[in-house]
């Protein structure tokens, strides 16, 4: 067989499609794990619940939308309303845990995260509801037809997680949630409220879910068990990626989420998942701190 | 142990025993079969205990365990003619110990909450495998077999009965108990707590961390492994829904609600657990994991010690 034949058995279109595919869904992940990352970095909670968070934003997207029609309104109020959710479940479990275990933080996340999965199943009941695009229009790539709005996902995704890491560098909030991060006694000690900026930055990661639930909504429906799929992913971003490194978790969303779309090319959707746990054995055999940080000494 | 504190011990666990050995006589239907069943989620939750309790390692993965102990069952029961009881628990044992030396292998080089992470990916993705790999283990339908008879051969056979499925099911998980008893009291189960106090003052005494880590997380695989045979024996079905995420996050609350670092603790935790269940059922229909949810939430914060917490020194003596 000669190598031309090999060049032309490659389905090129099908690549070029998935490597856009992939490069989306690995930013609504980066959206997603970079929210897991803040909230792990400063606190040191897994949040088991972030799934959830994700669920509910889509779900109160698909409300607000049902009623008011906009779509860029919804993704606002899904936001703030999931980061005031987001903001009272760490006051009233998170907060009276700081201190204690670690893992005692994974078994409450736990809990929360069964409590808002039942609550979602018990009010929106099995069936998956839809988020109508706002826009539809396609444009073409070559020869090739692509959705803009899958393109404007990823552009809003990489501005917000822009914004974040604009108002962590430079905000004055932001440094405090850096300075918390790095020492929380000293932070402490320098007149920080530290269980305020705990507060606030477990609200701010509910509302990066919830933003990431209403915008990839569309393209997947919405139901109540859509949490656990998206977690998982997350985790696995945040192995790979570094644990706590922000700037490792977003490039490893976009590794695993193109790794998983070449992959979908020739086995079937629920198997593509296994990409990611091959890539997570080889990182835990051969580089357990991370693919994308580095090494320490 | 001083040896009133071991009479009073023993006297303790023959009263629990002598009472389990007759509650197939005296409960109804529905109740019999309710008591086996805290018994069996009982011995999955033990077996996590070794891991949370005594190494101090939260695996959210034990549905993986449990789940290949059911289909090691179901292949023997399914393959082998005539079916065999003996031969469904030696499969059963087969499979998760094989899956356990994986999974050891990988996760142990992880600590804390990266552990309970990765065994929680590995188990959804053995439940992703079975799920899809339909030709083999039915898919979604998973496998239904028939029930061997309970037998020790040469001597004899008999069909099981409720009850004495009921007995046969407290033999295994009473002598679990104390197999599992003696081995956090040796020298080995002795390692692993120093480990959950100091890892690394325990390497630095000279101990191969990882290697204690791996032996644990097989011993703990093996027995839950069991605990799937038994499930799979009493239910006659493997089903993918038990290598799912949710059994093993079951597993983790028995713990915490019945107290981990006990043995015990957990099997009251998982009785708690489903009395919780069966009592919210009867209001929430199949929303009982609300309420579920936020009494577990409430005991993490309040109660981290769970019910039997208080007996735990003592217990362990």
């Amino acid at each position: 067989m000669g190598i031309e034949q090999i060049l032309a058995a490659i389905p090129w279109e099908t690549i070029i499609i998935q490597t856009v595919n992939g490069i989306v869904t690995g930013m609504i992940l980066a959206l997603i794990a970079s929210g897991l990352t803040l909230i792990f970095g400063i606190m040191d909670v897994v949040n088991f619940a972030h799934g959830e968070l994700f669920m509910l934003g889509a779900y109160i997207g698909v409300v607000v939308i049902t009623t008011s029609g906009s779509f860029w309104l919804a993704l606002v109020i899904a936001t703030l309303v999931v980061a005031l959710l987001g903001a009272a479940l760490q006051i009233t479990t998170l907060r009276p845990l700081l201190g204690r275990d670690p893992l005692t933080t994974i078994l409450a996340t736990f809990g929360i995260s069964l409590v808002l999965q039942n609550y979602a199943l018990w009010q929106f009941g099995p069936v998956a509801r839809k988020i109508q695009e706002p826009f539809t229009g396609y444009f073409t790539l070559f020869y090739l037809e692509y959705p803009w709005y899958r393109l404007l996902i990823a552009a809003l995704s990489a501005a917000i997680i822009g914004a974040f890491w604009l108002f962590l560098k430079y905000g004055k909030y932001g440094v405090w949630i850096r300075a918390t991060t790095q020492d929380r006694v000293m932070a402490q000690a320098m007149g920080i409220p530290v269980p305020w900026v705990h507060t606030g930055a477990f609200a701010i990661g509910a509302g990066m879910a919830a933003a990431s639930g209403v915008l990839f909504g569309p393209l997947v429906g919405v139901n109540h068990a859509m949490g656990l799929d998206w977690i998982l992913k997350a985790f696995i971003v945040v192995v790979v990626g570094g644990m706590g490194s922000l700037g490792g978790s977003i490039a490893a969303s976009i590794f695993i989420s193109l790794l998983e779309a070449y992959a979908s090319i020739w086995v079937s959707p629920a198997q593509e998942g296994i990409v990611s746990f091959v890539v997570l054995i080889l990182t835990l055999l051969f580089r357990p701190t991370g693919l994308f940080v580095p090494t320490p000494k | 142990m001083s040896k009133r504190s071991a009479t009073v011990y023993w006297t303790g666990f023959a009263i629990i025993l002598a009472l389990l050995i007759v509650a197939p006589l005296v409960l109804p239907e529905f109740w019999r079969r309710f008591v086996t069943e805290i018994l069996i989620w009982g011995l999955l939750a033990m077996s996590s205990d070794i891991l949370i309790g005594y190494t101090g390692m939260v695996s959210f993965g034990h549905s993986a365990f449990f789940g290949l102990g059911m289909y090691g069952a179901a292949a023997a029961l399914l393959m082998v003619r005539p079916p065999n009881l003996w031969l469904a628990i030696v499969y059963g044992l087969i499979g998760s110990a094989a899956i356990g030396l994986f999974v050891a292998y990988f996760s142990t080089r992880l600590r804390d909450i990266y552990f309970a992470i990765t065994t929680l990916i590995f188990s959804q993705i053995f439940y992703v495998i079975i799920f899809t790999w339909t030709e083999v283990t039915g898919g979604e339908n998973g496998l239904s077999f028939r029930r061997p008879p309970l037998a020790i051969p040469g001597l004899f056979s008999a069909p099981f009965t409720a009850e004495t499925l009921h007995w046969f099911v407290l033999a295994v998980v009473t002598a679990s108990y104390l197999i599992l008893r003696r081995i956090t009291q040796s020298p080995f189960g002795m390692v692993l707590q120093s480990i959950r106090e100091n890892e690394p003052r325990t390497r630095a005494i000279g101990y191969a961390v990882e290697r204690y880590k791996i032996v644990a997380v097989m011993l703990s695989a093996l027995f839950a492994g069991l605990a799937g045979v038994l499930y799979a024996v009493q239910n006659r079905f493997a089903a993918p829904d038990f290598v799912y995420f949710l059994v093993s996050g079951e597993t983790v609350i028995f713990n915490v609600m019945g107290g981990i670092g006990t043995l015990v603790g957990p099997i009251v935790g998982a009785g708690f657990f489903l009395l919780l269940r069966e009592a919210f059922s009867r209001f929430f229909t199949e929303y009982y994991l609300i309420p579920v949810g936020i009494i577990f939430i409430a005991m993490v914060i309040f109660m981290p010690q769970g019910l039997l917490g208080f007996m735990r020194r003592w217990l362990n003596r």
